[in-house]
């Protein structure tokens, strides 16, 4: 009896928080349609003007180029850099292991706030700091640890047998990575690009700290609407935050076909 | 040393743009601005000055029971669904969305629906309460946001923990004739409470970084002035870069110094060894 009021209230929770997440979500997606729209439920008349309004005061069209340009390039860059490094912490032993997965484990521990303004500090005194390749330079640095952890479970899974009788049938070291190694490793490759590309889309630390005019990305741009709020109408601001929520959640969509919502976070249970 | 060729790369990727940036950082940190040679000045300054030393305080105060509030909240509701419970998949899909949306987007829509003209609002209005308290732009708007963000994230990581546990040790314990509640207490707790710290911590530390939230929802100038957005001044408004490596260190330190903590009681919970076997099936 106890037990079952217990998980009567557990669940009466757990609905209670969704409802107040689709609350949030659908507040701001209400009110990018709402021509005006003042202590009523729903909005008295809609319209569709302020996504032209918000794409050509916002210049979204450069935004969106700025933040297309930094999550491809960063994506790729964690791929090609995190793989060999996912492969050598999967198949070999060596001393100093522990320390190279700790290098790796820290930036993703250490919130970015607390490095990323020493890191902006040096980056702007390179004079990389307020361009697009700063801004793509920081958020490797994050990302390139999370693409090595997110592929070390998956390249573990590959058997070493497997590469050993390429080897044994003739095959060169570099056509076992391409002929074995790399197709085995497709999920892997796909699962750790989705995912730190919807993590570099919606990173805002690193990217606010380093990012100048001309190099700011989609969600720096939403942070200094919501800042300014009241220079523009909410709609307009509201409009660009579901034009930069339909872009998150498309590449997320495509994500989820390949994992389960718990891969998203840290995997508690291993740790290198 | 032909093996380390692969890594090579990342590693000095991170060596030049984490630790090299960090320890630089250090170093400024220790030389203040239009002062020769080392000295602590800008520490001295920060905790001397009442308005800086301040934000500490106010960090502590959002972090720490916002961290006890998503972990104890997180363990009640992983806890029971640990064997699977209906439409598990739309839940865990749904409770994805604010860890990927990220903070900016969280915080817009929490000014908005918990706002004086948004639907919790309108909707208390409507329940004949005339005078309902303010939600955003304080203290409370930042304590929402950072649960929106976290208790998924901690949540999902329990649950993934959780799940993992052998079910054939409470099975055993049942048989044996356990009650539901000695079961959690005497089998599962001491297998689970392990990564309950690690989450602790996880959460610990990204609640006292705390930015765009307590810029966006909170009081950025009065009561939720976070140490965060003391460093963020000192860098990008006064441009005192020393200064603002200095604030960033003491952030720093009062994250590893959380953690710490954390991880001492995790060794002290692990040390009473009431069940450390198994480590049970991922």
């Amino acid at each position: 009896m106890r037990g079952r009021l217990w998980r009567l209230a557990v669940s009466l929770f757990v609905l209670g928080f969704l409802v107040n997440l689709v609350g949030i979500v659908g507040h701001v997606a209400v009110s990018s349609v709402a021509k005006r729209w003042f202590a009523t439920p729903f909005p008295v008349a809609v319209t569709g003007e302020w996504y032209a309004y918000s794409w050509h005061e916002f210049q979204l069209d450069q935004v969106l180029a700025v933040t297309l340009i930094v999550a491809g390039v960063v994506t790729a860059a964690a791929l090609v850099l995190g793989f060999p490094a996912a492969y050598l912490l999967a198949r070999r032993q060596f001393p100093g292991k522990g320390a190279v997965l700790l290098l790796f484990f820290l930036p993703l521990l250490i919130p970015q706030m607390t490095y990323g303004i020493p890191l902006a500090t040096t980056l702007y005194r390179y004079r990389i700091g307020g361009t697009i390749t700063g801004v793509i330079v920081a958020n490797l640095v994050p990302m390139l640890p999370l693409a090595v952890f997110i592929l070390l479970p998956f390249l573990e899974q590959i058997s070493v047998s497997l590469e050993w009788a390429a080897r044994v049938h003739g095959a060169s070291r570099f056509q076992v990575f391409r002929r074995v190694v790399l197709p085995l490793a497709g999920p892997g490759l796909l699962t750790a690009g989705l995912l730190v590309m919807v993590n570099t889309v919606a990173n805002f630390e690193l990217t606010f700290l380093l990012s100048g005019a001309g190099s700011q990305t989609l969600v720096v741009a939403l942070y200094y609407a919501v800042f300014a709020a009241g220079m523009r109408p909410i709609y307009a601001v509201d409009a660009m935050a579901v034009i930069y929520m339909t872009m998150v959640l498309a590449v997320l969509l495509v994500a989820l076909r390949y994992i389960r919502p718990t891969q998203m976070v840290f995997r508690l249970d291993r740790r290198g | 040393m032909r093996i380390a060729l692969p890594l090579l790369p990342s590693v000095l990727y991170l060596l030049a743009l984490f630790v090299y940036p960090f320890c630089y950082g250090v170093v400024a940190s220790l030389q203040p601005r239009g002062t020769v040679g080392f000295s602590l000045g800008n520490y001295l300054a920060f905790f001397l000055d009442p308005w800086q030393a301040r934000t500490l305080w106010v960090t502590a105060s959002i972090a720490v029971p916002n961290t006890l509030l998503t972990v104890l909240l997180a363990v009640v509701v992983a806890y029971p669904m640990r064997r699977g419970i209906r439409f598990e998949r739309t839940i865990t899909t749904l409770l994805v969305l604010p860890i990927a949306l990220g903070t900016v987007l969280v915080a817009e829509g929490i000014n908005g629906f918990y706002g004086p003209k948004g639907w919790l609002n309108q909707l208390l209005l409507a329940a004949g309460i005339a005078d309902p308290t303010r939600l955003t732009h304080n203290y409370t708007g930042v304590m929402i946001a950072l649960f929106v963000q976290h208790f998924p994230f901690c949540f999902l990581m329990l649950l993934g923990y959780i799940s993992g546990i052998d079910p054939a040790l409470e099975q055993s314990a049942r048989v044996l004739g356990a009650r539901p509640w000695q079961v959690f207490r005497r089998v599962m707790w001491p297998l689970i409470a392990p990564g309950v710290a690690i989450a602790a911590a996880l959460v610990f530390v990204m609640n006292f970084g705390v930015f765009p939230s307590a810029v966006l929802v909170g009081q950025p100038a009065g009561e939720t002035r976070t140490v965060a957005i003391a460093a963020y001044q000192a860098a990008f408004e006064r441009y005192d870069m020393p200064m603002a490596s200095a604030i960033a260190v003491v952030m720093g330190g009062c994250q590893l110094a959380g953690l710490a903590v954390i991880l001492f009681f995790r060794q002290r919970m692990s040390a009473t060894g009431v069940a450390t076997v198994g480590a049970g099936k991922r």
